[in-house]
């Protein structure tokens, strides 16, 4: 019988059938990090319990570590016990840590992929909802809780009920200045925030085809942002040459026959899904987001939308949403002035990113009115970037050049927004709240619609600023 | 392992409205640096509850009913649709749990945050979108009367009104079996963990 990617991989971990009717799945790759694993450690200690299979754990530090502020102890005392509590949990259980004085530690979604880590037919898990990135590689990866963490730690298994897949097929060639982030964004505002509830989504057809592993990783990051635990693309042959010479690829010989597992990992042509939606890239153009949630989202040419055109139950958010965005309903986007500009996140901080920016920014100048930083979400990609002399077109031109981790993703490090100031950001959350001051507001675009509000000073259609 | 048998649980009742309250607007992120989950019960909530001033915000969680649950450290939260979505912070479910939160009746819950809440014996029940704004208005309404979030039989119910609500099959014969942390059940399976890892070429080493 025909399967689908999410079945295979699904049997293939399946250990046994829980008395409450759940899988007791085996989870091969568990990433950790300082924010959702202490607890977990502390659980596993009240209890008496071993790390199963320490060599399959791997932890690094991402979400509490400074950008500006490389040297410990970090002025933020908490900040600082909550890395030596990881460094204790990962030395008293054997676990391999990619630690700040390493050149490897990063934002968890990127140090997977860039240490071979992450492969195509494996399950991923992590206490942290943007896992799904992993999936861009043909992995069923996703977020987990800390209880849950503790379940991997002393068992490598989870008790879990299998999803649904839904297909997300995406075909044509995208406009130039349309990336991979406009196209997440716009399934997202289709789909609706609570759309994949259930579901994983398998995102497919030829604009995926084309897609680099890096976009991949982007459009499957924001899964969690419409509601499905888990996305991924079948892996192909560019998924094979990202991985092959990674540290934790398999070397020679075993090479070519994990090639041929892998291979055999994508979903079969006819397999069932139980559901299918289809999109034309050519008619998907740069988006923002206007309100809370990231559903609440518009091309940067349309209008925000009108109270009396939504129905009852999206009224109620989109009213709190544009009190808190200080926007009007019915008005243009474009023009709103922005007070920050974040280039970073396990969205959007990856070294094509990076290049794809500097491109354009060369000889340009951010706006004196706008703070604007760029932060690479590992020390791998900050390396390369320095090495290709990006930092230097980044600085230039003004943006603040930082070190790597989440940064003003979600603010739990001091880069936070101040008071209601306006970002416009390349991360994957606008919720009130988020980057850190509570009337802070946030608009998600992609990285190159970050530059053109740093060199303009407000929203704008990043094709009218650079000649894409 | 023994734990409580979650077949009911009964008590007041607070409305918290809004759609896609999201896991940030829970348990803002500044809170989430720590390694215990101690004391995350207080900041349930906390930037809906305290304005940028300083200042107690208008907010179902300011309320007296709301302290009356805390005191009782048992009680039922009302919540609209997408509840807990985001983050899969488990801070979230701890913070409303430790405030003391022993339910939550929804419209539908984020899958992370029903799992993080279900794994502490806290059911998360769903009603249909008729039925939960009956049982909203009624809370409201009726702020004395207790709530029984019956998970046995699948209903909820106060005063004279009733509602039949749904939970996950799995989720429900966990709570009402005592077993709704699976740890015990995960470790039952060791040697066939072990069977099954041995058939995985990455995880063996290839």
């Amino acid at each position: 019988m025909a399967k689908t990617l999410f079945q295979k991989v699904w049997e293939a971990h399946t250990v046994r059938q829980l008395p409450n009717g759940q899988t007791q799945l085996f989870i091969g790759t568990h990433l950790i990090h300082e924010v959702t694993s202490p607890q977990a450690f502390g659980m596993l200690r009240d209890l008496g319990l071993k790390v199963k299979y320490p060599q399959r754990t791997f932890a690094t530090v991402d979400h509490i570590v400074p950008t500006n502020e490389l040297k410990e102890p970090y002025s933020d005392p908490i900040a600082q016990e909550m890395i030596e509590a990881l460094r204790k949990n990962t030395k008293d259980f054997g676990i391999r840590f990619f630690d700040t004085n390493t050149g490897t530690q990063g934002i968890v979604h990127m140090v997977g992929p860039e240490q071979g880590i992450t492969q195509p037919g494996t399950t991923i898990a992590c206490g942290d909802s943007h896992t799904a990135t992993h999936g861009a590689f043909g992995a069923i990866a996703f977020g987990i809780g800390t209880t849950q963490v503790r379940d991997v730690l002393a068992t490598q298994t989870l008790a879990l009920s299998p999803l649904k897949v839904r297909r997300i097929e995406v075909n044509g060639q995208l406009a130039p200045g349309v990336y991979a982030k406009d196209v997440i964004l716009h399934i997202i505002r289709v789909l609706g925030v609570n759309g994949g509830i259930g579901y994983a989504y398998e995102y497919a057809g030829t604009t995926f085809d084309g897609f680099s592993l890096e976009e991949r990783m982007t459009v499957c990051n924001m899964s969690i942002e419409g509601g499905a635990r888990c996305g991924y693309v079948n892996p192909d042959q560019k998924t094979f040459d990202y991985i092959k010479g990674k540290p934790y690829a398999p070397k020679a010989a075993d090479w070519d026959a994990a090639v041929a597992r892998w291979k055999s990992f994508a979903s079969d042509a006819g397999c069932q899904y139980d559901d299918v939606v289809k999109f034309n890239a050519a008619e998907i153009r740069p988006t923002v987001t206007w309100g809370i949630t990231p559903g609440q989202a518009i091309f940067i040419d349309e209008k925000m939308p009108a109270l009396e055109t939504l129905n009852a139950a999206d009224r109620a958010t989109a009213e709190d949403a544009y009190k808190h965005m200080k926007l009007a309903p019915n008005t243009a986007i474009k023009g709103t002035k922005v007070d920050v500009c974040f280039l970073g996140s396990c969205t959007n901080g990856r070294i094509s990113d990076l290049r794809e920016v500097a491109k354009y920014l060369k000889g340009r100048k951010v706006s004196t009115s706008v703070k604007a930083i760029v932060v690479p979400g590992s020390q791998l990609t900050a390396i390369q970037a320095v090495h290709e002399g990006l930092d230097k077109i980044y600085i230039e031109a003004g943006f603040e050049w930082r070190g790597a981790g989440c940064s003003m993703c979600l603010a739990m490090n001091p880069d936070k927004l101040v008071g209601d100031q306006l970002c416009a950001s390349s991360s994957n959350r606008n919720f009130k709240g988020r980057q850190g001051s509570q009337t802070g507001r946030t608009i998600l675009m992609s990285p190159l619609m970050v530059a053109a509000a740093a060199i303009t000073g407000q929203v704008t259609d990043a094709r009218e600023v650079f000649t894409v | 392992m023994s734990l409580a048998k979650v077949t009911q649980v009964k008590g007041l009742a607070l409305a918290v409205p809004g759609d896609d309250i999201d896991t940030d607007r829970i348990i803002p992120a500044r809170f989430l640096r720590c390694v215990t989950f101690d004391g995350l019960g207080e900041h349930a909530f906390r930037d809906e509850r305290t304005g940028p001033d300083g200042l107690e915000r208008s907010h179902p969680m300011n309320s007296p009913q709301a302290a009356r649950i805390a005191a009782a450290k048992q009680g039922v939260m009302v919540v609209g649709f997408n509840f807990g979505c985001g983050s899969s912070r488990e801070h979230a479910p701890q913070s409303i749990w430790r405030f003391g939160f022993t339910a939550l009746v929804g419209g539908s819950f984020a899958e992370i945050f029903f799992g993080n809440s279900t794994t502490l014996g806290v059911p998360c029940l769903t009603l249909s979108k008729d039925d939960l704004a009956e049982c909203d208005a009624f809370v409201r309404a009726n702020p004395d009367v207790e709530v029984t979030v019956d998970v046995q039989n699948l209903v909820v119910t106060a005063g004279a009104k009733s509602w039949k609500a749904s939970i996950a099959a799995s989720a429900r014969d966990g709570l009402i079996n005592g077993k709704w942390d699976p740890i015990a059940d995960l470790l039952e399976g060791a040697t066939a963990v072990d069977q099954t890892a041995g058939t995985l070429a990455y995880v063996v080493g290839k």
